[in-house]
């Protein structure tokens, strides 16, 4: 992960095209300064950045999906469940999977495991947009290069 | 004026007033979804959401808004309520003949 870039997916493990699911791995860093107040003294990774790895683990499925020419962007999440204390230096598995496609929007399912346990789920909703500028429709596609989902 | 379907327009009416927090008795057949009741590019995107799920379609508001925005239509083609209602049983019809 790099937090400074709210950057939370490291690497694509497994992308199923056919059946729209995706597995990305996200390394929660030893040290942080988000655990110098999240808890002072008791380090615990946020449970809305563990709904945040979903969303952007779906995202990423969207810019496969649709060859990088729209944009996700997060717009609701729903029956979000935090159930798991994951603390600095854990590794994640964040799955995705889109559930329903409309016009300008999908909607999908995910959960974060961590040693096997389901620790968060959430259904999210993404819209999606055209990119406002062929940079950042470039710098979504080295992303993707380097996290190994293209 | 176009007839429309009043089972619809209650479900459409009914998840309008929800996802977007409008009173339901404010929305009246003659509403314009935008200009009426207020709703946003944001919340007429849960509105499809629901309305989609609901219904098993696929609104297709981007080419709606497409042929607005290019001269093609006008907003309340789409977006009156009983025109909307009416745009959706079609939809609806639609899947069920390609069925």
């Amino acid at each position: 992960m790099r937090l400074e870039r709210f950057q939370l997916i490291d690497r694509v493990e497994h992308l199923d095209r056919a059946a729209k699911s995706v597995v990305c791995r996200c390394e929660v860093p030893r040290e942080s300064s988000i655990f110098d107040g999240h808890f002072p003294g008791h380090p615990l990774f946020p449970g809305t950045l563990m709904i945040e790895a979903i969303a952007q683990a779906s995202g990423l499925l969207v810019l496969v999906l649709h060859d990088f020419r729209r944009m996700p962007v997060l717009i609701a999440v729903n029956n979000a469940r935090v159930r798991g204390m994951v603390k600095p230096g854990a590794v994640l598995a964040a799955e995705g999977k889109l559930v329903q496609e409309g016009s300008g929007y999908v909607a999908a399912t995910g959960h974060i495991t961590h040693d096997g346990k389901k620790v968060a789920e959430a259904e999210i909703r993404l819209g999606t947009l055209p990119f406002p500028l062929e940079s950042l429709r470039a710098e979504a596609r080295k992303f993707a290069k380097e996290v190994g989902l293209i | 004026m176009a007839e429309y379907n009043q089972a619809t327009y209650d479900a459409v009416a009914d998840i309008i007033a929800e996802v977007s927090s409008i009173d339901r008795a404010t929305i009246a057949p003659e509403s314009h979804a935008i200009n009426d009741l207020g709703i946003d590019s944001l919340d007429f995107l849960d509105v499809t959401f629901a309305i989609d799920k609901k219904f098993g379609i696929k609104m297709p508001v981007e080419k709606w808004m497409e042929d607005v925005n290019e001269g093609r239509a006008k907003a309340e083609e789409f977006f009156v309520m009983r025109n909307l209602v009416r745009h959706i049983d079609d939809l609806v019809a639609q899947k069920a003949a390609a069925a």
